[in-house]
């Protein structure tokens, strides 16, 4: 019998054709391989949240392996001197031993916790791309919803994270929270006493957040990421307008090799950023903070960013407490309004932005072609009062801090953010729209006479005008203009962007090429060295 | 540029033969991408093989993996051999969470730099343009799953047959319930129980003695501890009246001035409650009437409380008056006075709700 020879080079293929008799993949994984995605630098915000939140998860599990979810009472011994001996949580006893005595454990946490705040910061930023350039409109209204959701389960989750240590700061966090669902009207005490399993703080409250942490709201967070981005890629991408791109067809690289390898790079570089920054810059010193105590807050205690909106909408609502007459008398609380009533508008507010402006412009087309902000004044102008908004808000969250560090009264800085709120946001409006039509505008003007050069020539009446380099040929037009549509996408204002400089010559500390011979504009003179001056002295030598 | 739209396939093209040994490995390539509806219209390589820009561009590449192992390396040694446990003076562990993520930085973003640089710079640059097909509505589609969906309907019959519909829905409407009574009914708490919403550990028991001031270690103050204008965080004077499960009571006594004492003896008398204080020595709760922080800076020249977490204001010399800031209740004030051995003791609980406000606080 012949011994059959083992071909190692045929075995991939063997591989691959054993794999598809089986389970007839090859055309479905060429399509996948082919699949073409647009480029550009703004696509790339919502990945950070995406890479984020697999740091997250990597770093979360780690955190679990040590943290002990509970409320019973223990005596601090662990290495942290200053607070040997204190009674405490166990659940901050264990964050404790997490940063001192588990072998990397800081790192980990420091990355856990700077990844969550990156993955908030990349959802809103990705959201504020999305929203200025339109990218919202039908068909993707379904993903602009999950993608509003995910901000508030983002919410949710850093939250019940950042309460989980149950130090002294977080602890405070903890006591607004459960003040904020008492003050909701008739059931605010039930579910206040369900959720804490009695009055505050109770002895439950950390191993119910622990398990939202864990399981349940990162489930939510899976889930809604997986519909978001299968969503992206059933619809495919938007894209920018420009040469050849229409409403009906994608422009971009295929998936594979060039696209994947950049994504796949670019996840490396926020994971690396993610690790520098754990390393390197501390956030959240428990240890600072002490075990939670009812009777100790500091001042200048502030939640995470992405909370501080709430923090200073708290700051800057009026005592405005409505009381009911009815029986022994019932009360709606100043506290309900900002934390309740305001993030419910602006839940369904942001959801219902899609369907209110397709209404408004009573448009039902599908648009798979960005707008430039410049080109939808209106909206643009909404979102920049929306930012604004937030933007008063957030400062005042941190008002007491501003108040300290800047020597201003504290009681000024809370009515200039009341003022504030209701000033700004309109104000940004009608900036936002002024300037959105000056853009506009100048895009039509270079369209229509050309860039601006820089030369100015003396007219043989005296008159002295600018030269303007047209964008295109005459086209037999008496003035010499070409007409030229605008195309909703970038019109080069700068000679340079026509070619006027050259090309960049390549390579760090010497060029790797010759360099091409750079074009010499034709109104300039190749530029001399100006002559060497000699000081007029007695004529004798200095040396 | 040579992206030129008009390049797309023509409608009904002639699909290849990939078995043509005449063709190249690109063309099969174009030709699959072509049956997905993509036509590559530019594909220019960025290095020409064998030039001095390509060898430089493989070094760069290959110097970022190089440094990605030296890093991952560095992080290793230090994980093992660096003096990590916390030492008081702080020795070499306070570098040790710096370096082990510095390490890790360098190796994840030279790793991603190096297939960037790879992806961005030695592959060669296209334009694919792949057609969207959502212009066209498959009417005949739409018109075929909706007949067979109505189809399945009719099969099922509810519409000839409604008691079984009427059933369904009145046999599982129970169902819907037991799944969600578990978690309601385990969840559930009443939030009256022990009328827990309106009492303090300062609450006397039935006959029982009042209860005593104590400090944080538990000890009983006596008038003289505390210096005028000086102020001092009390709890209820029981068992575990220091720890949280007693977050509702935590008092501050406040030695107030001669002069702003007897302002604020006549704000008392004007609420009916004239004896609340003791001497010059007054008590408030020092849970925030608005979100429930601990109301904790006292600023003795204006006599004025200010909660950090929201910035309200309580006037302590008019009952703790809210004067600014979104809490719009008083403080409440704790009776008090000195027993026979000269100790603060509470006269009764608060009489007003402590902590945030909610619906049924009267």
């Amino acid at each position: 019998m012949k011994r059959r020879k083992f071909d190692l080079a045929a075995t991939p293929g063997k591989a691959a054709v054993g794999v598809d008799d089986r389970f007839q993949v090859a055309t479905p994984l060429r399509k996948l391989l082919n699949k073409v995605f647009p480029d550009h630098w703004s696509f790339l915000l919502g990945e950070i949240a995406l890479f984020s939140f697999v740091v997250l998860l990597l770093t979360g599990v780690f955190l679990t392996f040590f943290y002990e979810p509970a409320m019973t009472e223990v005596v601090y011994d662990g290495s942290f001197a200053p607070l040997q001996g204190t009674p405490m949580s166990a659940a901050y006893a264990s964050s404790l031993d997490i940063s001192f005595d588990v072998r990397g454990g800081l790192v980990m946490r420091q990355m856990h916790h700077w990844a969550a705040l990156l993955f908030m910061a990349a959802i809103v930023v990705h959201m504020l791309r999305v929203f200025f350039t339109g990218a919202f409109r039908k068909p993707r209204e379904t993903n602009w919803i999950i993608g509003s959701l995910l901000f508030w389960v983002g919410f949710l989750a850093g939250f019940t994270g950042y309460s989980l240590p149950d130090d002294g700061l977080s602890g405070t966090g903890l006591r607004i929270a459960s003040a904020i669902m008492l003050s909701i009207p008739v059931i605010g005490s039930w579910v206040t006493s369900s959720i804490f399993g009695g009055e505050f703080p109770g002895t439950i409250i950390i191993s119910r957040f622990f398990i939202a942490h864990v399981l349940l709201i990162p489930g939510l967070l899976v889930a809604l990421i997986s519909v978001h981005l299968g969503l992206v890629f059933k619809q495919k991408h938007t894209q920018w307008p420009g040469p050849g791109r229409t409403n009906n067809n994608v422009v971009g690289e295929r998936m594979f090799p060039r696209y994947a390898l950049k994504q796949g790079g670019f996840f490396m570089v926020v994971f690396g950023v993610i690790a520098l920054m754990g390393g390197l810059f501390q956030i959240n010193p428990i240890w600072l903070f002490g075990p939670y105590e009812a009777w100790v807050v500091s001042a200048a205690s502030q939640p995470d960013w992405y909370v501080m909106f709430l923090d200073g909408s708290t700051r800057l609502m009026p005592a405005w407490e409505i009381n009911i007459p009815l029986g022994d008398g019932y009360v709606i609380p100043p506290l309900f309004w900002p934390t309740v009533v305001l993030p419910g508008i602006l839940v369904g507010l942001s959801t219902m932005y899609p369907f209110l402006e397709a209404r408004h412009l009573k448009d039902r087309k599908s648009h798979n072609l960005l707008e430039r902000p410049r080109d939808a004044p209106a909206r643009t102008a909404v979102g920049a009062m929306a930012v604004s908004f937030y933007i008063v808000l957030t400062l005042s969250g941190a008002n007491d801090v501003i108040a300290d560090k800047f020597q201003i009264s504290l009681n000024a800085m809370t009515w200039a953010g009341r003022i504030g709120l209701l000033v700004v946001p309109p104000l940004a409006y009608y900036v936002t729209y002024r300037l959105c039509l000056g853009l506009q505008q100048h895009d039509r003007e270079v369209l229509a006479h050309g860039v601006e050069t820089g030369i100015i020539r003396r007219l043989p009446d005296g008159r002295f005008v600018e030269v303007h380099q047209p964008l295109s040929a005459s086209n037999g037009h008496a003035d010499g203009h070409g007409q030229l549509d605008y195309v909703g996408w970038v019109v080069p204002k700068k000679m340079n962007r026509l070619g006027a400089l050259g090309p960049a010559i390549r390579g760090f500390f010497y060029p790797i090429e010759k360099p091409v011979e750079a074009p010499v504009s034709p109104g300039h003179p190749p530029v001399e060295a100006r002559p060497e001056r000699e000081e007029i002295g007695s004529g004798e030598s200095r040396r | 540029m040579s992206t030129h739209p008009e390049h797309q396939a023509p409608e009904g093209r002639e699909p290849l033969d990939v078995n043509d040994p005449k063709l190249t490995r690109f063309d099969i390539v174009r030709e699959g991408a072509r049956r997905d509806d993509i036509e590559i219209v530019h594909y220019e390589p960025q290095v020409l093989p064998g030039t001095k820009a390509e060898r430089r561009l493989t070094r760069v590449v290959a110097g970022f993996f190089l440094l990605t192992g030296l890093a991952a390396t560095a992080f290793m040694v230090i994980y093992i051999a660096w003096p990590w446990k916390y030492e008081a003076g702080r020795g070499g562990d306070k570098f040790y969470t710096p370096l082990l993520g510095f390490t890790l930085g360098v190796a994840l973003l030279a790793v991603g730099f190096g297939i960037l640089t790879w992806g961005k710079k030695l592959l060669p640059k296209e334009v694919s343009i792949q057609d969207r097909h959502e212009g066209q509505v498959d009417s005949e589609g739409r018109t075929i799953t909706g007949q067979t969906m109505l189809y399945m309907a009719d099969e099922l019959g509810v519409k000839r047959r409604p008691l079984l519909g009427i059933s369904l829905l009145a046999g599982l409407a129970p169902v819907a319930a037991v799944a969600a009574a578990p978690l309601v009914g385990g969840l559930i708490s009443q939030p009256h129980k022990n009328n827990q919403m309106f009492t303090t550990g300062f609450a006397t028991a039935e006959g029982g003695e009042r209860i005593r001031l104590v400090r944080e270690d538990g000890r009983p103050v006596r008038p003289a501890d505390i210096s005028t204008g000086g102020q001092l965080t009390v709890f209820p004077g029981i068992d575990h009246g220091v720890s949280n499960k007693h977050a509702d009571s935590p008092t501050l006594l406040i030695h107030l001035r001669d002069s702003d004492a007897q302002e604020s003896r006549r704000a008392n008398e004007k609420i009916g409650h004239g004896d609340y204080m003791w001497g010059n020595y007054a008590a408030f709760s020092k849970i925030c009437t608005h979100a429930g922080c601990p109301a904790s800076l006292y600023e003795q020249q204006t006599n004025r409380l200010l909660c950090p977490c929201h910035q309200s204001q309580f006037l302590i010399t008019d009952n703790a008056r809210p004067v600014f800031g979104p809490a719009s209740r008083r403080l409440p004030q704790l009776p008090i006075e000195v027993d026979s051995e000269g100790f603060f003791v509470a006269k009764s609980d608060y009489t007003e709700t402590v902590g945030p406000d909610f619906w049924e606080r009267p």
